[in-house]
This record gives C-alpha cells, sequence and structure tokens, in this order.
C-alpha cells in the first residue's frame, strides 16, 4: 500500500472515528451520571439527520443554522423521554432502561419510516466547506476535514467541562454521591435530566455532520449504534476520555485493516473486540465498575 | 403443581390445533419462535443475563440448514447440521461474554450478533445476499411431505416439543437450581463450590443450541431464508415475546411469541405500522407489565390461593 493511500484510509478513518467519538462520548456521559446505556442513541443520532433535513425542506434553513438548531431540539426531545419514561425505571436493574431504550429505538426508527419512506435522502452540505483541500501530503475533502476538526474540539471542549470546571465537579460529585451532593443544595434530579439531555443533542450533531456525507435514511443510526457498543466495550465504559481516543483508533484502525485487506473491513472491529475481551476483559480504559 | 400440568396440556392442545385456526405459516412461526423464546428465557429467565445477539444462532442454524438442503441432504441431517452449526458458533460467543454481567454482556452479544449480520451480508454464495435464499428443496421428514405447510407442520411440532422438553429439563434440574443460584447470587454460589463462569458458559451454549434447532425448524418449515434471520431486530423480537409472555415461567416465551406474531400478522395490511406497534408494545411491556401474561396469571393464582390457604 502506498503512502498516500494510506493516509487517505487514515483520514477515513477519522471521518468515522470522528462519528464513533461523538455517539460513545454522549453514551459516556449518559452512563456517567444515569447508569443506563442509551440503545436510542442511534435513533436520536438518525433523528438529527432528519431534522436538519426537515429544517431545510419546510423552512429553507441551510446547514449551519440546522447545525445549531437540530441538536436543541433533539436534546429537548431527549429531556422529555428521560422525564417521562427513563425515570420511572431508574430505580430498577439498568437492563431494563436498555429494553426500554430498545423499544423506542424500533418505535422512532419506523415511524420516521412511516412518515418519509424508506429510501434515502441526499442533504446539501455548507457551500462554503466544498471542494478539497491540500493538506501537502495529501488531497483530502474540505467538509470531511472539518468534520474531523469539529469533532475532536467538542469532544475536548465536553472532557474539559467536565473534568475542569466547577459545573463538572457537580456533575461528577452527582454521580459518585446523589445523596451527598443533594444536602449541598443541589437539583440531583434537574442535573440528570440536563445530562440527558446534552447526550442526546450531541447524538444528534453527530446526525447533522453525517447527513452531507450519508444520505439522510432511516437506517442510518441502527448500525452505527451498534458498532460504537463494539467500540464502548473495547474502550471501557467510564471514561470519557477514553471513549474518545478509542473512537478515533478504532475508526482509524478499522480503515487501515479494511484497505489491507477488504472483505474483512466491516467485521475487524468485532475481532478487535473479541480479542480486547481475551486480553482486558474491562476494555482499554475501563474502570473496574465498568463490566457490572 | 396440577394446575400447571393443566396448563402445559391446555397448550399443548392449542398447538396440536393451531394450524387450523390460523393461516399455517403463521402457526409454523409461532411454533418456532415459541421455542427460539423458550431457549432464549434459559440465559434471559435463569441466568439473569439480557442477550441481545441471540439471532446470531437462529439464523446461523437457518442459513446452514438452508445450505444443506440446497445441496440433497435430507431434512433431518440439514435440522442437525443447522443445531451443530449455532452450538459450534456459541462456544466463542458465549467463552467471551459470560464473563461480563449487566449492560455489559448485551452490549457484547449485540455486538457479536452484528459481526454474524455482516458476515451473512458478505457471503453471498451462501447466503444469498439481500435476495435471500427463496424456494429451497423441502425433501419428506419422517415420510411426510414438507411442502404442505399443515402436514410439515405436525412433524416439526414434535421436533420443537422435543426441543422444550430439553429445555424444560435443563431449567427442573439439579444445573437449573444452580443457574438460578448464580442468577440470585452469585458469590454465594461460588463460596458454595460452584463454578459460576462453567454454569453459565453451559446454559449459553444449551440456549444456543435450542435456538438453533427453532432457526432449522423455521427454515425447513418455510423453505425460505432471509437476511432477517441474522438483523438485531430478530434478536430484540425474541427479548420482547419473552418479556410479554413471561421471563422465568417456562410457557411464557412461547405464549409472547404467539401474542406478538398475531398482532404482527393482524398489522401486516398496514405496511410500516408494524414496528411502530411492535416498538410501541415493547416500551409498555417494559413500562408497565415486566412479569408478562404467565408470570401475572401466576402471581393473580397463588395470591389468591394464599388467601384462601
Amino acid at each position: 500500500m502506498s503512502w498516500q493511500l494510506l493516509s487517505i484510509q487514515i483520514f477515513n478513518g477519522l471521518v468515522n472515528g470522528a462519528f464513533f467519538a461523538l455517539l460513545s462520548l454522549g453514551l459516556a456521559v449518559i452512563f456517567g451520571m444515569l447508569r443506563i446505556v442509551n440503545f436510542a442513541h442511534g435513533a436520536l443520532y438518525m433523528l438529527g439527520a432528519f431534522a436538519a433535513y426537515a429544517l431545510g425542506q419546510k423552512l429553507h434553513l441551510g446547514f449551519w443554522p440546522a447545525l445549531l438548531i437540530a441538536p436543541i431540539l433533539i436534546g429537548l426531545l431527549g429531556m422529555l423521554l428521560e422525564r417521562t419514561l427513563i425515570r420511572r425505571l431508574s430505580a430498577l436493574e439498568p437492563s431494563y432502561n436498555l429494553l426500554l431504550t430498545f423499544g423506542l429505538t424500533l418505535l422512532i426508527q419506523d415511524g420516521v419510516r412511516l412518515v418519509y419512506g424508506i429510501s434515502g435522502a441526499p442533504y446539501a452540505g455548507p457551500s462554503q466547506l466544498e471542494g478539497a483541500t491540500n493538506l501537502g501530503f495529501v488531497v483530502f475533502p474540505t467538509y470531511r476535514l472539518f468534520v474531523i476538526s469539529i469533532s475532536l474540539l467538542i469532544c475536548l471542549v465536553t472532557w474539559f467541562v467536565i473534568e475542569r470546571t466547577r459545573v463538572g465537579a457537580v456533575i461528577r460529585a452527582s454521580t459518585e454521591n446523589p445523596v451527598v451532593t443533594r444536602t449541598f443544595g443541589i437539583d440531583v434530579s434537574r442535573l440528570v435530566t440536563l445530562v440527558f439531555g446534552f447526550g442526546a443533542a450531541l447524538a444528534a450533531l453527530g446526525g447533522v455532520l453525517a447527513a452531507p456525507i450519508y444520505s439522510v435514511d432511516p437506517l442510518m443510526g441502527s448500525e452505527l449504534i451498534i458498532t460504537t457498543f463494539a467500540v464502548v466495550v473495547i474502550g471501557g465504559l467510564g471514561s470519557i476520555m477514553g471513549s474518545v481516543i478509542t473512537g478515533f483508533a478504532v475508526g482509524v484502525m478499522a480503515a487501515v485493516g479494511a484497505a489491507l485487506y477488504p472483505p474483512i473491513a466491516n467485521t475487524l472491529i468485532f475481532i478487535f473486540m473479541a480479542l480486547v475481551l481475551v486480553l482486558r476483559p474491562r476494555g482499554l480504559f475501563g474502570m473496574v465498575e465498568g463490566s457490572r | 403443581m396440577k394446575s400447571r400440568w393443566a396448563g402445559r396440556a391446555a397448550l399443548l392442545l392449542l398447538f396440536c390445533v393451531l394450524p387450523w385456526i390460523i393461516y399455517p405459516p403463521i402457526a409454523l412461526d409461532i411454533l418456532a419462535f415459541g421455542l427460539f423464546a423458550t431457549a432464549f428465557d434459559i440465559v434471559f429467565g435463569y441466568l439473569g443475563l439480557t442477550s441481545f445477539g441471540h439471532a446470531a444462532f437462529w439464523g446461523t442454524s437457518a442459513y446452514v440448514c438452508a445450505n444443506m438442503l440446497q445441496r440433497g441432504h435430507s431434512a433431518l441431517t440439514a435440522i442437525l447440521c443447522g443445531m451443530v452449526a449455532a452450538l459450534l458458533l456459541s462456544l466463542p460467543i458465549g467463552f467471551l461474554s459470560i464473563r461480563s454481567v449487566g449492560i455489559y454482556f448485551s452490549m457484547i452479544t449485540l455486538a457479536f450478533g452484528q459481526m454474524i449480520d455482516f458476515i451473512a451480508k458478505q457471503a453471498e454464495d451462501y447466503t444469498g445476499g439481500d435476495n435471500g435464499l427463496p424456494g429451497l428443496p423441502q425433501p419428506p421428514l419422517f415420510g411426510v411431505d414438507m411442502s404442505n405447510t399443515r402436514h410439515g407442520y405436525y412433524v416439526l411440532l414434535v421436533i420443537a416439543l422435543l426441543g422444550f422438553v430439553v429445555a424444560v429439563r435443563a431449567i427442573h434440574s439439579p444445573f437449573g437450581r444452580v443457574m438460578v443460584a448464580i442468577r440470585d447470587n452469585e458469590t454465594r454460589a461460588q463460596s458454595v463450590g460452584y463454578d459460576p463462569l462453567r454454569f453459565k458458559l453451559v446454559a449459553f451454549v444449551i440456549s444456543a443450541g435450542l435456538s438453533g434447532l427453532a432457526g432449522a425448524i423455521f427454515c425447513v418449515g418455510h423453505g425460505v431464508v432471509s437476511l432477517d434471520v441474522v438483523n438485531w431486530t430478530t434478536s430484540g423480537l425474541v427479548v420482547m415475546m419473552t418479556l410479554l409472555g413471561g421471563s422465568g415461567t417456562l410457557l411464557g416465551p412461547a405464549v409472547g411469541a404467539a401474542i406478538v406474531l398475531l398482532l404482527r400478522d393482524l398489522l401486516a395490511t398496514h405496511a410500516g405500522a408494524v414496528g411502530v406497534v411492535t416498538g410501541l408494545v415493547f416500551v409498555l411491556t417494559v413500562l408497565f407489565f415486566r412479569k408478562g401474561v404467565v408470570g401475572t396469571i401466576l402471581d393473580r393464582w397463588e395470591r389468591r390461593h394464599a388467601a384462601q390457604g
């Protein structure tokens, strides 16, 4: 494989990794706070893309406004879901919420399919980012470079907010010990809703970013979320930085592996997951609690 | 105890007349998925592990069975080969996943299920890709013409009952007791001297093998296999059937399979609504009806007896 081809594959991998990272970051943030795994994360990602598409069709809003509005809308929807449904099961075993969000996924996915049909719709990216950029050693589509950078930026900001600011300290305190945090006058219950909404917004943001690259279709979230679960198993639940690093790393590894031996493309991530499970059952960055 | 046998007899009678009261292919679906859900519940209800990848065993067996039929083997050989394939597949998947519990186990099984789905999509020579494998040969089984769905149903009913008996024997045995002990308190079971990992693996393999048997019954009965059999939605469907019917109640999963399939059949004319209604029923079951149909009936019955006694 030539150096040229390898670097293109690495960049393609970074694009895939950008979506893995955004989704597994959202999963990690929600898991940290609520101790549940949100199966509907892929459906929220798809809804983000569809919200952008609908905003364009109905209100003639372009990519940039959609990039802001769609995540807010889906974030609000996420908060509604948390308040009305997910909260009801919070006292039970976390598996029940996985089942609930699985049912929600079917409901949302087929609901969208009922309204929009099965076939995908193209979505135009921003005109400012059309064409390709010459990075010196490789020429790569500008929009995809933008996707990589914005995903990286959002991941870093999220990490910074949660690990290094006062708001983050409160969130971490609520995670560690909700009862004690409540005695300090903090409304943990509202915080849980906000964090879930934020995670949902991250998924929707991923969906809007993905819309111009892949077309918008009702099933776009389901395969991605399952692959993201494999990424989460590889990285281990619980660490925010870990989920971001694993997301990008797995994306690159899968793309390079696929170029070396194409038939293995889709299964490589799962083979890697099997290897990690043998060598490090808790995942690369997992905490002890992660396996529970 | 007497009422439990009455329940079983009633259900058996129902299964015997099923192809005469509903469209025979739906009866066959209920039979195959009923066994599938029963097998699934060994891991879900009695081991307390939510597998989201059981379509891998059901689907792999269906495809292996279909390929054997295409190569001119007898239906019995095809069914056995399908089941063995599911058993063999469950060894590595079980070995890698049973060391985890809770949502981790779910994510790992789901991921392995998706891996099988990708492989099935890629191996078009054996799976027919998106076209599936329609019009498979349907050689007679024990001298019965299998191309007649109603006749074939009764032969397959006998085979499914054998599978069901194996599941009941596994659950109602010292082995089954240990499974429940591990589910309720793994550390305690271990300290009494049982190796949880070994028991979990054996239970997982039994469950997968019976899921494979169910998949082979589905394949032989319908003479068609499509990519649906390995799809993640199939894995989810069996979870839902089991939960709706009543997990951990032996008969519940089969009852749940019947309810879900009849509901889907009822909606089949409204294309698109099937998924929405399935999802809605799933959500409502998880929120308000976690004991399921049979679980709720048993509860009521026990409470009444307690009041009387």
